[in-house]
């Protein structure tokens, strides 16, 4: 009987992921010279995990390699080693490999033997050219070794013959378990003999048909092989043989050499066989009959780690639902007018439990910002390294939390944001001081809610965007007329114009004129905008603006002619009756209506939208919504504000496209699909 | 199976090279789709219009919480627009754009029925030039009329639309 290991992959993924960034955060706060027991520890633990987890199953490479690391982990902890910068490197090259490895191995892919090749030496340099070297020899050359496919007989070691009976397996063993255990031994190498092996029709899957030929190298104490086969004596016929007495008798097997089953030898950069092998072991005749056997790359399916107080709510409130339709139902089964108020209570109740459902349903796909945040300390401290920058990075406000979605596409925008605050932002040391800054640069994330948005802010004390460098410069890229008059502000978005970079020397972190733009379209695809403070020689901040959800979205029903829009609720600032004596023109055409200090753009949505009317055109009858989108205000001109609701929003773009101007649509409560407005794609809209 | 696929019966062709069309009336003239792509058929209810889209886009629709966009073929074609009546139907299918799959619906004035049609027996269509766009037509069969045989994933593709969108 074997047990689907595949189906715990997933979980053994994750949590190796999640170790990894454990064992991350720790390096980096490993300082060098002291050590920090408890942190090495937790880096050491989180190794051992990955390393026990692979093993089990069956990601031999990723345990092997995961073995040198925990063994330089140990030195380090038993303070046999000290904690030096260059360790740490490598153990966070390493970790970077491994995560590269496990990435592979989880898509099907073949994991890039060379770079786990050139990690696991840059490990054993360290390892050797430490104090505590030695103590690890036997391990270092069962690794080397393992390349090396023929050993000669005249090594200390053990010929074992194992011929298992057929029933073995039914005993509860596993031969691979055992030749594992072996390998840790010392340097293994088995090869079946698949002469017992039936025809294909007569195979019983449970049963043992192999036999191998074990070949075991280095000092080892027959005892100790003893130990390992102790639980088979009974099921098995078997020789264990030392190299040295065999060397004087002459063995006549005649091994049929086939495949190797389970041992170092198994090249790292074939995890689909490996895993085969592993897999299939335990039935012997089908490994033989489909060695070849590869997991098909399947889109890894997505989960999350909820927190069980968020479930308990929610069955909780599901229980009160179920509560609430149960009177509501008995309610209805006998209803006079006279039960009209408990009716409305009733419904009233529902009301409340459907949103309390809806938002406990809604926390559960919410995670702290802090998965995105926690991979910044690593970039800072690689980058400024690498660029010879002081930088110090501050994280506040980890634990907001934000959809699972967001948490996903923002990643990416916010470490090119980083990035260029790392590249662009903070000036060199001798620069800054002389400035009369600190040497020491800081770069700060932020994050907090403010209304229905999350706020992620990215600054730097550098030396701030230079608005008329900006402005030459765009217009010097063609971005720009260069009669063109632009506020401050619209001076600081021109680095998100495409193509555009001010950076003298084009690095390999930032500068390429690639990227800023692409930051705002992702940040816009999410209903997000940037918007940039700063000031020039005190630095800059970029702050990303997010919709909390991208599911639900509180809404204002507005009425345009004979037809319904939802404008975000997030979006309107405030509305009022227009009278025509509020509006002046400008250049006879262009409607704009004055705001306390400021005069806004009139849109007609009736025209805008070419709508057809029953009622009037006269604007003095209007109501006025104004909003605002990606910092510029407008005054929209519709029939009639309806009412306010949550509404989930669906996807125009799914089975149509995008429009400019709406930016999903909804199903409202009679079942008809309602149009969601954007504000930003409005603006564009009417400019044409 | 019509007098036309009598000379195109060949020992195995059968089964592997006939497929069902459902055939629908727009005017007088009648035309097909691959069956395998119709998800439903409903009556013409009222949708929700979206701004600034071509004529022939009718608005969207709510098919059990997905939002269908829904197209008038005779606007799509330059046919008269008539008014919608009992009759009327929406052909929702199941359409291919690249990679991505799209649901949306047609307006029709009525379907036919089922047809069986041999793959040997489609014709080309006619080049008939700048008058007729026949990018959208797969090809033509003779049942009792002549039936036009919809390239629905062409005929449909978002993409597409932009392009007459904007030159119309």
């Amino acid at each position: 009987m074997t047990i689907d290991m595949e189906q715990f992959h997933q979980v053994f993924f994750e949590e190796s992921f999640e170790g990894l960034d454990v064992m991350e955060t720790g390096l980096l706060n490993l300082s060098p010279g002291t050590a920090d027991m408890e942190e090495i520890n937790t880096i050491f633990r989180a190794a051992h995990s990955i390393k026990g987890g692979s093993g089990t199953f069956g990601f031999m490479d990723v345990s092997a390699f995961t073995h040198v690391m925990e063994t330089l982990l140990d030195e380090m902890r038993d303070g046999r080693r000290q904690v030096e910068q260059r360790g740490v490197n490598v153990l966070l090259g390493s970790v970077d490999c491994l995560r590269e490895m496990l990435a592979a191995i989880q898509s099907g892919a073949d994991v890039d033997a060379d770079s786990v090749n050139q990690h696991q030496k840059e490990l054993e340099v360290e390892l050797n050219g430490g104090d505590g070297g030695a103590a690890n020899e036997p391990e270092e050359v069962a690794v080397e070794q393992a390349e090396q496919p023929v050993v000669s007989s005249v090594k200390p070691g053990w010929h074992i013959i194992f011929c298992p009976h057929a029933h073995l397996m039914k005993t509860g063993n596993d031969p691979v378990r055992m030749f594992r255990e072996l390998e840790e031994l010392g340097n293994l190498i088995v090869e079946a003999d698949f002469r017992g092996l039936p025809e294909i029709q007569d195979i019983d899957p449970e049963e043992c048909h192999l036999s191998w030929d074990i070949r075991l190298e280095g000092e080892i104490e027959r005892q100790e092989i003893d130990e390992v086969f102790d639980w088979v004596e009974d099921d098995c016929d078997m020789t264990i043989i030392s190299f040295a007495d065999e060397a004087g008798k002459s063995t006549t097997t005649v091994v049929e050499k086939a495949v190797s089953i389970e041992s170092a030898t198994e090249k790292p950069d074939e995890p689909p066989s490996t895993k085969a092998a592993s897999q299939a072991a335990p039935k012997p005749a089908t490994a033989a009959k489909q060695p070849n056997k590869k997991p098909a790359a399947k889109p890894a399916s997505a989960s999350i780690r909820v927190d069980t107080a968020k479930i308990d709510s929610l069955i909780n409130m599901v229980g009160e639902l179920v509560i609430t339709q149960s009177m509501l139902s008995s309610l209805g089964d006998n209803f006079d007018m006279t039960r009209l108020d408990l009716l409305q209570s009733g419904l009233s109740q529902l009301e409340s439990h459907t949103r309390e459902l809806q938002q406990s349903a809604m926390g559960i796909r919410m995670m702290p910002i802090s998965f995105v945040f926690s991979r910044f300390p690593r970039l800072v401290h690689d980058l400024s390294s690498k660029m010879g920058k002081q930088i110090e990075l501050k994280l506040s406000g980890e634990n907001t939390e934000v959809d699972k979605t967001v948490i996903e596409l923002i990643s990416d925008p916010l470490v090119h944001l980083v990035r260029n605050s790392l590249d662009h932002g903070v000036e060199m040391p001798d620069e800054r001081v002389a400035a009369g800054k600190p040497a020491l640069g800081t770069v700060h994330l932020n994050a907090f809610h403010r209304g229905g948005n999350i706020v992620i802010e990215v600054t730097d004390d550098g030396n701030g965007l230079d608005g008329d460098k900006l402005f030459n410069k765009a217009v010097e890229k063609g971005v720009i007329e260069a009669d063109a008059i632009l506020t401050e502000k619209e001076k600081f978005d021109l680095i998100f114009a495409a193509g555009f970079s001010t950076a003298e020397v084009v690095s390999d972190v930032s500068g390429r004129g690639v990227g800023m733009d692409v930051v705002r379209k992702n940040i816009e695809a999410l209903g997000g905008h940037v918007e940039i403070r700063s000031k020039l020689g005190k630095g800059s901040t970029f702050a990303i603006y997010l919709p909390l959800t991208l599911a639900i979205l509180d809404g204002q029903s507005v009425a345009v002619g004979d037809e319904t829009y939802i404008v975000p609720l997030g979006s309107i600032i405030e509305s009022f009756n227009l009278r025509s004596e509020m509006i002046s023109h400008v250049a006879g055409r262009g409607e704009t209506f004055r705001l306390r200090d400021e005069y806004l753009p009139i849109l007609r949505m009736q025209k805008l939208f070419g709508v057809e009317s029953s009622g009037t055109e006269d604007s003095s009858d209007g109501l006025l919504v104004v909003v605002e989108g990606q910092g510029t205000r407008c005054g929209l001109l519709v029939d009639d504000l309806l009412g306010q609701q949550q509404v989930v929003i669906k996807s125009l773009e799914t089975n149509y496209r995008n429009i400019e101007g709406i930016s999903a649509a909804t199903i409202l409560g009679d079942g008809s699909v309602g149009l969601i407005l954007d504000i930003p794609g409005l603006l564009r809209l009417a400019k044409r | 199976m019509s007098e036309f696929t009598s000379d195109s019966e060949i020992v195995g062709a059968t089964a592997l090279s006939e497929n069902q069309y459902l055939t629908f009336r727009l005017a007088d003239e009648a035309y097909g789709v691959d069956i395998l792509k119709v998800e439903e058929i409903r009556g013409w209810e009222p949708v929700r219009e979206i701004p600034n889209t071509p004529d022939f886009i009718k608005g969207v629709l709510n098919l059990r919480g997905v939002v269908v966009p829904i197209i008038d073929l005779r606007a799509r074609f330059g046919m008269e627009q008539v008014e919608y009546h009992a009759k009327t139907v929406v052909i929702v299918l199941s359409i291919e754009a690249g990679e991505e799959q799209h649901v949306m619906g047609i307006i029709a004035d009525a379907v036919s029925e089922v047809l069986d049609v041999d793959q040997d027996s489609i014709k080309k269509a006619p080049n008939l030039g700048a008058v007729v766009n026949t990018r959208y037509i797969k090809g033509m069969v003779m049942s009792e009329n002549m039936v036009m045989l919809l390239d629905a994933d062409k005929l449909l593709n978002p993409e597409e639309f932009s392009l007459i969108g904007e030159i119309g």
